[in-house]
């Protein structure tokens, strides 16, 4: 079990009377009262009355979150990250290495857990980088990293350009006990790329990110892990070619997982034309046949994990040309609504995968406990109203940035209550 | 393959503002759109045949031309476009300006917007700034060339050329040769030509021609023989300075010029040309194709100022029909 961070709470004691409990993993979708006491799920038991209209679940796990601390506070913290994460609905977070210092080393990561320790709202694990400095180079002490709490490795933001570098981490992932996790971008296929190569790239004159500047990574790391026998995960997919790939590899037995983000499961290139500068991501928005290919395969489960990639930036960042601008957008607050909005409402998903995708997947990526809806188990829900109508708008957000590809916009759906590891983390 | 259903469901979507007309892309014109224009220019034209040249049209008007790029055709006919209107103009280059303090395009912006420029007219390296213009600043914009996205009056004046010098577009067959992937005077002319009804070919290297580009209606060649079958031979300017080092796009400049360059033996007799400026003499363009009758560089230049004064007009009268143009949502 990875190992998550957060402050020592309260462990609340309260019910949720005649709601719709949905928990795909334990085939649940019936109208219950369900009560928490103490932080634990204490009754599972018959509705008095039919269901009042509001939806409880297990509580969210983003496998994918970038809380810029170390180095960027101004863009995000661990307390406005968590925060953020608590009104998205989600229990449990994982956070990206590529801050400022990387975290690549025991004392850097030590540092960090203390610190999620005195001001995370909910309970976050932190991957460690595969590279020093993620530079590509020389590999970090994963086995101390994993004993001093890594929940796995990743130089994501940058790929692993080397193959004999990734397999030395699959290697000690062995000896670490840790899952390793890549950004598959081929650097001399993406280079000046800042929108998918394309249609959209060709009218509009932007230099492309071609789909096979990923699928070739893919590929490649695969294989890698193929011949080490050993689980690699591929983080926030976003080519067809990619998750042919995926299939395939599974299919022949590698034990590989993959995410998808949101953005990439609601949006083509179609919306760069635009030139928002919040549409702007990477890897970047790609086509329709990739889209559906996406979405294919979350409702198959060859993808199990729905990621933000909540990657926030100042303001003034994105208060820039198109071009200027760096890559990421933010997610948290939005990803359950978009989702709903965008796929489960036009009947594209059904509810019950949506969730799982959201929750017990991710979870089971990194062997985190499966939030789920079950005397015993700690209190880790989500209530939602499905038939709230809420407007995105700068103001909404608790993160520290609003650089949201969904400002403006209306979204169905909405996160009521969050029940993080037995503490009411978060109330509408 | 999933049941995909539309991408963004409309009726969430934001709430449109009201739309404040500018000239971004030529993807944002129609035929008619283009077609006003044209008969502006030439009315223009007869007036500047005049012995007093410049017309009370926009007399109290502001214009503000900002460029971040180096221009000589560009900044000078868009001066005297506003100049002839009687419009007051202010020139800003960013070398001499807060820009080399380290200043934001958005405080520039936000500086020059305080004004209450009726017009900006913003060049500039990077794709989408246009778009920034139109955002933090309350003036009508008009794109002089971003990035390797768009140069819109570069098309219109090159239309209004061919218009002029060979009666008509539709139907004619316009070679475009040389670096398509790097250039957003290829992007608007294709895109320009295509829609008064020309026949477009582009002829280069592979790795200058952008995949997908057909999907705006033209043809794909790598063989400059094929120039030969059009009625004018757009010539692009390979740009240097656009180019990612290391990434191989051409050889060696010697290897693209002996393949590819614009030389007298590859043209047929009769056979117009164009070129944008600034050239490169013996590189893409031989010089003498550069000094022959044929050429109409010159003309090209001289019609843009015409243009540039039509689309100021155009812009600000509102035009005799109402314009669609880039959409873009007001700012509070």
């Amino acid at each position: 079990m990875a190992v998550l961070f957060g402050k020592n709470g309260r462990q609340d004691s309260l019910a949720f009377e005649n709601v719709r409990v949905v928990d795909p993993t334990r085939g649940l979708d019936e109208a219950l009262t369900v009560r928490v006491e103490r932080g634990v799920i204490a009754a599972v038991e018959p509705a008095s009355a039919p269901a009042n209209g509001k939806v409880l679940a297990p509580a969210f796990v983003d496998p994918h979150v970038h809380l810029r601390t170390p180095g960027r506070e101004d863009e995000e913290d661990l307390a406005s990250g968590t925060r953020a994460a608590a009104a998205g609905g989600y229990c449990a977070i994982l956070a990206m290495p590529n801050t400022d210092p990387v975290v690549d080393s025991a004392s850097v990561l030590g540092a960090l857990t203390e610190q999620a320790e005195r001001e995370a709202e909910i309970p976050v694990g932190f991957l460690a980088a595969i590279s020093k400095q993620q530079g590509g180079a020389e590999l970090t002490e994963m086995v101390e990293l994993a004993e001093r709490g890594a929940a796995g490795f990743t130089d994501d933001g940058r790929p692993v350009v080397a193959p004999g570098l990734i397999r030395r981490a699959l290697q000690y992932s062995a000896a670490a006990g840790r899952p390793v996790a890549v950004h598959c971008e081929e650097p001399t296929l993406s280079r000046g790329g800042h929108v998918h190569e394309g249609l959209v790239s060709a009218e509009l004159g932007f230099g492309g990110y071609p789909s096979v500047a990923e699928s070739v990574m893919v590929g490649r790391d695969l294989a890698l892990a193929g011949y080490e026998q050993r689980p690699l995960h591929l983080l926030h997919l976003s080519a067809r070619e990619s998750v042919d790939e995926l299939r395939r590899a599974r299919a022949a037995g590698i034990a590989a997982t993959a995410e998808v983000t949101p953005h990439h499961l609601c949006l083509t290139d179609e919306a760069v034309r635009s030139l928002d500068p919040n549409v702007k991501m990477n890897p970047p928005l790609r086509g329709e046949e990739d889209r559906a290919a996406l979405i294919e395969a979350l409702l198959d489960g060859t993808i199990e994990a729905i990621a933000t990639d909540h990657a926030p930036h100042a303001r003034e960042e994105k208060e820039v040309p198109f071009e200027e601008a760096p890559f990421g957008v933010t997610g948290l607050e939005t990803s359950f609504a978009a989702l709903y909005t965008q796929l489960v409402e036009p009947g594209v998903v059904p509810l019950a995968t949506l969730l799982e995708r959201m929750s017990a997947g991710p979870a089971r990526i990194y062997g985190l406990e499966e939030p789920r809806i079950e005397v015993g188990a700690p209190a880790n829900l989500v209530l939602l109203d499905l038939d709230a109508v809420w407007h995105v708008d700068e103001g909404s957000f608790r993160s520290k940035s609003a650089n949201s590809w969904l400002l403006g916009s209306k979204l169905h759906g909405r996160v009521l209550q969050t029940v993080a590891a037995g503490k009411v983390v978060y109330s509408a | 393959m999933a049941d995909v259903r539309p991408l963004l469901r409309s009726e969430l979507l934001p709430p449109k503002g009201p739309v404040r007309r500018h000239l971004i892309s030529i993807a944002d014109l129609t035929r008619e759109d283009v077609e006003r224009l044209l008969a502006l220019s030439r009315t223009f034209a007869r007036s500047l045949e005049r012995d007093v040249k410049k017309l009370p049209t926009l007399r109290g008007r502001t214009v503000v031309n900002l460029f971040f790029e180096s221009s000589t055709r560009t900044s000078s006919s868009f001066e005297l476009a506003a100049k002839r209107l009687s419009a007051d103009v202010m020139s800003i280059k960013s070398s001499g300006s807060a820009v080399e303090k380290g200043e934001s395009l958005k405080d520039t912006l936000l500086t020059i917007g305080a004004y209450d420029p009726d017009v900006v007219v913003i060049r500039h390296a990077q794709i989408g700034a246009p778009h920034l213009a139109a955002r933090f600043t309350p003036a009508h914009v008009v794109n002089a060339g971003d990035g390797k996205h768009q140069h819109p009056t570069q098309a219109l004046l090159d239309l209004y050329t061919l218009d002029e010098e060979l009666g008509g577009i539709e139907g004619l067959h316009v070679a475009i040769v040389g670096d398509v992937l790097h250039s957003r005077v290829a992007r608007s002319n294709i895109q320009a030509l295509v829609l008064m009804g020309a026949r477009v070919t582009l002829v280069g290297p592979p790795p200058l021609i952008p995949r997908r580009i057909d999907s705006l209606g033209c043809e794909i060649s790598h063989d400059i023989e094929d120039i030969k079958d059009a009625d004018v031979v757009y010539v692009l300017r390979m740009q240097r300075e656009r180019m990612l080092e290391g990434a191989n796009y051409v050889p060696s400049l010697r290897e693209y010029t002996a393949r590819w360059g614009v030389t007298p033996a590859r043209l047929r007799p009769g056979q117009k040309v164009m070129h944008p400026g600034p050239m490169n003499r013996g590189v893409e363009i031989d010089g003498a194709v550069a000094d022959s009758p044929e050429s109409l560089v010159e003309r090209q230049v001289r019609s843009g100022l015409v243009v540039r004064m039509a689309v100021l007009y155009d812009l600000l009268t509102q035009g005799p029909v109402e314009v669609k143009v880039a959409e873009i949502e007001e700012v509070a």
